[in-house]
């Protein structure tokens, strides 16, 4: 199964570029036309499942306005 | 033992950024660049003991973007102050940020100067072959041919003469101790970029002399194209005439590994 992510934009930096939106190997990221951000640009948002948290989208950001996660199992001792 | 799913970060604002909004473009690699600088800053922990210097141009406002201590320079000016800066203080990390008019025009002796004489400065030296703040004229770095608003039959060789490689220049010079080239057009080339922000940094830790990284970047409003579209300009047209690579690395950079 591949590994589940998901990106938080921050709306106040975001600046609708699409420099991540044509980077991203999913192609899951697209502009969201029915809003503006406080500057006056469509954010970026995710569409659709398939982000697997790789960070791309981030390493192109010009703004850092993107915050990345992943989905890890981790082990969790059960008390007997 | 049981597994349950946590969410982990992979990838969040660097802390040596402010909170402050860039003023730059939408797509300007100026972001990508200072972006990087504060990753380098953090993941070293050197925040605290920074000193920048910045330029005249469009990133004239660094200093507010950049989370420790800043100067602004005179125009081509901030190798000197930072020379200045980093003999009184010498356990500090001092860095000048500059752009090709900045550095390669204004600023041409001071730059090559800092470097002949070995200053133990960082310079990050943004290359995007145009003047960006003033409206797109003619910079040092713009290429053959390229239509500016002051070139606007484009760069005639024959009376304005051939771009200027930075990175060659300097590279020469005794006193440099780390000079290499990269480019912010792809998720590749900015994850080599960063490792060259950090051996620079390195280079001033261990004293090893004038290290800078020239950075090839975008200006998609002055080139007249869209983001995307300027950083495959940049990939076709900038980087056949301004290779990537190192061009003087010490010795004891070779060690390293990151």
């Amino acid at each position: 199964m591949p590994a589940k992510g998901w990106i938080e934009v921050n709306e106040v930096y975001c600046k609708g570029c699409e420099l991540c939106v044509s980077e991203c190997p999913q192609h899951v990221l697209a502009l969201d036309m029915g809003r503006l951000t406080p500057k006056g640009y469509h954010p970026v948002m995710l569409i659709g499942d398939g982000c697997t948290g790789c960070g791309i989208c981030a390493i192109m950001c010009p703004e850092a306005a993107l915050t990345v996660y992943r989905e890890t199992p981790q082990k969790v001792s059960v008390a007997a | 033992m049981d597994t349950t799913l946590s969410a982990q970060i992979v990838y969040q604002r660097p802390q040596s950024l402010t909170e402050a909004t860039m003023h730059y473009c939408p797509g300007c690699t100026h972001g990508i660049a200072h972006r990087l600088i504060a990753e380098v800053m953090d993941e070293m922990g050197i925040r605290e003991r920074s000193i920048g210097v910045a330029p005249v141009g469009c990133s004239v406002f660094a200093y507010n973007y950049f989370d420790c201590d800043f100067v602004e320079a005179a125009h081509g000016r901030a190798p000197a102050m930072a020379t200045g800066i980093k003999r009184l203080l010498p356990d500090r990390i001092v860095f000048t940020y500059q752009g090709d008019g900045d550095l390669a025009s204004i600023g041409m002796g001071e730059i090559v100067h800092a470097a002949g004489r070995g200053e133990n400065i960082s310079v990050f030296f943004i290359n995007n072959a145009i003047y960006g703040m003033t409206s797109g004229q003619m910079a040092p770095t713009t290429l053959p041919g390229q239509k500016t608003t002051s070139s606007p039959r484009g760069r005639d060789v024959e009376t304005m003469g051939y771009p200027l490689r930075m990175a060659e220049l300097l590279a020469n010079l005794d006193g440099a101790g780390y000079v290499v080239r990269r480019s912010l057009h792809d998720p590749k080339n900015i994850r080599m970029a960063k490792k060259a922000i950090r051996l620079a940094f390195e280079t001033q830790l261990r004293g090893l002399g004038f290290s800078m990284v020239e950075l090839l970047s975008t200006c998609s409003t002055n080139w007249g194209l869209s983001p995307l579209e300027s950083l495959k300009w940049l990939e076709e047209h900038m980087i056949p005439y301004y290779p990537i690579g190192d061009f003087k690395v010490a010795d004891a950079l070779k060690e390293i590994k990151l």
